[in-house]
């Protein structure tokens, strides 16, 4: 990937301790690298979406409707009657600045704008204005401000530059959740076309063929194919993946990227190595072969109509419950909104594994069970063999995704997995895991080349965490459990801390893996040789 | 942005009660008829506000979790920063309203070098949470003043406020904690220069104000005597809607005028202010929510339907290709 900026100079750039200036008066400055193409229009016409066209963000002229301030207050008022959370975030912050440098895009940007407190204030200043007494009579003294044309672009500009990662809301006095403000702002933004493209063509594809790249079931197919040469090749041992199969016990769902992206598929191979081991009644399914949920990243309403798709396919291939596969986002609707949205999954049944006995009490009526969850179960019964000697060529860290942390807490679950399935690990520093983890950089729809220099600058804080580690203790892999993560570090990494591998929790475990029947590994699943193997 | 604005505010309304102290017609106004505003505005300003949030519903149960969550029987949950039950929950938002929990976290990220270090930072904690507290205790004891007899509770908090006293006139730790805590967040604001950016009239508007209160207090207490018996006999005649004579108004001294002038300011500001994070607190929907969304439905009021691509219209378009790569299909045709 083409960058001209280098480590050392975008160093230079970041300062922490900002200089004062009025906010209101600084302009919002579209640079390149820092921003996101604006969405296409063939992907908006796909989905019925508001005033599709050709344009530019770069343009001076964005080609919005007349009205456009109208419509935005308008689905602002209705918003704020619709979400309580709203009304208490516009009302409650006291501005004490608890959260200014929790967020990964200051430090790496210096920006005040990128403080989450400020990013708030972006919406606030509009809503005062609108909404409060105050703000109609008194207008900036109060921090009010009418809605204009350039306010929007610096919406549109810092509003795509936070990854909804909430880890500001951990730091808050009154847990006030700025991802739940960028959603919501990103959603108003939607009503009048204003939007990026690699969160519109994703949900359009995800739409149409069932995931965010597009791929048809032909396509799926070949991928699975190719997985199982791979394997066979790896362990002697012939798989075949079932797909669209009716009457399995249950439906697995999966990041997209799983089945294509590097190191996705490493993962991938492991969650069918385990899979057949087990002897899991299982399938795939190309109508619902997106976990990820691009619709997340800017409307409540496209978050639904593509989740639908998960249970609706359940439903069809007569499943009993539903397991998903390592991704972050996709975590955060699964565990906190479909259910609601989409639910209730009265035609399944409470997840029990078929190979422990154990029932998932905790996903009794979301009935969908984390793939961390189930291993580790399966781990702790001693229902596998493992070799964690298989992975000494590894010294791994581990990156805990966003969703999963401070949306779920599934925190020990993927670590008790690690901690068995390889011998060298070493955590990052305290302040930058769990649930003070550090995104990537690239989540909630950022993650593309024109907005590479953004992302290296929001991925900053993981990276340096990482390449603490790595020079420390010689940690030379990082693992994480979400698909946005495995596209990103990389580039992150070879950025930031060249040299530092990433890798899936699921691809530990296929090495580590002891298959009835498997002839003696020599590579891994990455078709590296193993080290120390007594064979 | 405004701090510049906010003296003004305070310099207005404090030259305003100032000569109200002396000039009596205005201080009849300022001592008989304002407190009365003030409490209605407080009272049905508050009630207004939270009937307001409580109008909008909650759709999703979006609590930001910290730590464990319930999961496998043998996976310790961290209850009290994940709760999955109603108990933890309670747990959660007291922890978070009596003693500031989520501020507690709170780091100050730095470059040492090349490292970016996050080093513990309570001091934010320390004193939001000496003022509070000090807040709460100092409007506590002061229902000596409204009330005849004196609470019990009001002499026991005395006496624990006064405890390291020796001699007289016997000096509360909640005055000295209070003045600290409101001076740190003041000057937090001119000199941290990311809160300074933030910062709005309204951020320092009240910690002037209430500065203002406490140090008027403080000189009444220590420095410029009043006529207590006078202010108890005022404070319980208003607080029972009888009628104060001119001659108990005469005995009230300008800087208790001061005072008290402050204070209903304050509950005329509070309830349109950012002050509401009062009440606030306990409606916030990512603290105040189990984590329990895989076991329990949450219901949203307004879910609708939504267009959807069934499997259907997808077998549709890509039967041939399916039925080519031997994915099993719905329909042959
Ligand atoms: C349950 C009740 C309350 C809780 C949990 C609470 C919590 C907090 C927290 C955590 C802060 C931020 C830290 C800081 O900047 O100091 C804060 C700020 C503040 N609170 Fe409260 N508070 C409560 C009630 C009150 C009340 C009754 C007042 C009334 C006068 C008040 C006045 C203030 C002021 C003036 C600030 C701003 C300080 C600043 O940001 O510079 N709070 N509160
Ligand atoms: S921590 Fe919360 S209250 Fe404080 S400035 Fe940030 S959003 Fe506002
Ligand atoms: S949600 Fe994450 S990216 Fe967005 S403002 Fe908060 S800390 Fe920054």
């Amino acid at each position: 990937m083409a960058t001209k900026i280098k480590p050392e100079e975008l160093l230079q750039t970041i300062n922490l301790k900002p200089k004062f200036k009025n906010w209101m008066d600084v302009p919002v400055e579209f640079r390149k690298g820092t921003f996101n193409y604006a969405g296409s229009e063939e992907a908006l016409i796909y989905l019925d979406q508001p005033n599709p066209r050709k344009w530019q963000t770069t343009d001076p002229d964005w080609k919005l409707p007349e009205n456009w301030k109208e419509i935005i207050l308008e689905g602002l008022r209705e918003r704020l009657e619709k979400f309580r959370s709203l009304k208490i975030f516009m009302d409650i912050c006291v501005r004490c600045g608890a959260c200014a440098d929790k967020c990964h895009f200051f430090l790496g940007s210096g920006d005040p704008k990128n403080m989450p407190v400020l990013r708030a204030e972006l919406l606030r200043s509009v809503y005062r204005r609108e909404f409060t007494t105050a703000g109609k009579i008194m207008g900036r003294m109060v921090g009010a401000r009418d809605l204009t044309f350039d306010v929007l672009r610096e919406w549109f500009y810092y509003f795509y530059q936070c990854t909804q990662c909430r880890r500001c809301s951990v730091f808050c006095p009154y847990g006030i959740d700025t991802a739940e403000i960028t959603f919501l702002t990103r959603e108003l933004m939607n009503l009048i076309g204003v939007n990026i493209d690699w969160i519109m063509t994703p949900v359009k594809n995800s739409y149409r063929t069932g995931n965010h790249l597009g791929i048809q079931p032909h396509g799926m197919k070949d991928s699975l194919e190719m997985a199982t040469a791979d394997i066979e090749e790896i362990t002697g041992i012939h798989i075949d993946i079932p797909l669209n199969k009716k009457g399995a016990e249950v439906l697995f769902v999966t990041p997209s990227a799983d089945f294509f992206g590097t190191p996705h598929y490493y993962t991938f191979l492991g969650y069918v190595m385990l899979f057949h081991e087990i002897g899991l009644d299982y399938t795939f399914s190309t109508y619902a072969s997106e976990g990820g949920n691009f619709g997340s990243f800017v409307s409540h309403e496209l978050m639904k109509r593509l989740n639908n798709k998960i249970y609706a396919e359940a439903k069809r291939l007569k499943v009993k419950w539903i397991l998903g596969g390592e991704c972050g986002h996709m975590w955060r609707v699964i565990h906190q909104y479909m259910d609601t949205m989409n639910g209730p999954a009265d035609f399944l049944e409470v997840p029990r594994s078929p190979i422990t006995g154990t029932v998932f009490e905790n996903a009794k009526s979301t009935k969908m069970v984390h793939i961390c969850e189930f291993t580790a179960d399966l781990i702790y019964h001693g229902k596998i063999k493992l070799d964690p000697s298989r992975n000494d060529h590894w010294h791994a860290t581990f990156h805990d995704s966003c969703n999963p942390s401070r949306g779920m807490g599934l925190i020990e679950e993927p670590r008790y997995i690690i901690k068995n399935v390889m011998r060298n690990f070493t955590e990052m520093p305290d302040n930058t895991i769990r649930e003070q983890t550090f995104c990537c950089g690239s989540g909630a729809g950022l993650g593309t080349d024109e907005n590479f220099e953004m992302r290296m600058r929001g991925g900053f804080p993981r990276a340096n965490a990482a390449k603490y580690v790595k020079d420390k203790y010689g940690v030379n892999i990082c693992l994480c459990i979400c698909a946005i993560d495995k596209a990103n570090l990389p580039h992150l990494f070879e950025f930031w801390a060249p040299g530092l591998e990433v890798g899936g929790v699921h691809e530990m475990v296929g090495n580590a893996l002891v298959m009835s029947g498997e002839k003696p590994r020599e590579t891994d699943l990455r078709f590296q040789p193993l080290i120390n193997q007594e064979v | 942005m405004g701090l510049g604005i906010s003296f003004i505010y305070f310099a207005i309304i404090l030259f305003l009660a100032w000569i109200a102290g002396v000039l009596p017609f205005l201080k009849v106004f300022f001592t008989t008829v304002i407190p009365y505003v003030a409490l209605v505005v407080f009272i049905v300003g508050v009630i207004a506000r939270i009937i307001r949030w409580g109008r909008s519903p909650v759709p999703f149960r979006i609590t930001t979790t910290c730590g464990q969550e319930k999961s496998l029987p043998w996976i310790r949950q961290n209850k009290l920063d994940n709760p999955s039950s109603w108990l933890g929950t309670l747990g959660r938002m007291l922890l978070e309203i009596l003693f500031f929990r989520s501020l507690f976290r709170n780091t100050q990220a730095e470059f040492r070098g090349d490292r970016l270090v996050y080093s513990v930072d309570k001091w934010l904690w320390f004193f939001s949470l000496a003022f509070h507290w000090s807040f709460l205790i100092i409007f506590l004891r002061h229902f000596r003043f409204f009330t005849e007899p004196i609470p019990s509770f009001v002499t026991f908090l005395q006496n624990i406020d006064g405890f390291f006293q020796v001699g007289l006139p016997i000096i509360y730790i909640t005055n000295i904690l209070i003045v600290a805590g409101l001076l740190y967040l003041f000057l937090r604001r001119i000199f941290d220069s990311k809160v300074r950016i933030v910062s709005l009239p309204s951020d320092y508007f009240p910690l002037l104000l209430i500065l203002g209160i406490a140090a008027t207090g403080i000189l009444m207490r220590y420095f410029f005597k009043t006529d207590l018996v006078a202010v108890k006999e005022f404070t319980v005649a208003i607080l029972s809607f009888q009628s104060v004579s001119g001659d108990l108004i005469n005995k009230l001294s300008p800087l208790f005028v001061i005072h008290f002038t402050f204070v209903c300011t304050l509950l005329i500001y509070f309830p349109m202010s950012k002050l509401m994070h009062l009440g606030g607190v306990f409606l916030s929907p990512t603290r105040n929510l189990a984590n329990n969304n895989r076991m329990k439905r949450h219901i949203n009021p307004w879910n609708y339907d939504v267009p959807v691509h069934t499997y259907e219209e997808y077998e549709d378009e890509f039967r041939d290709k399916m039925k080519a790569a031997g994915i099993p299909v719905e329909k042959e045709v």
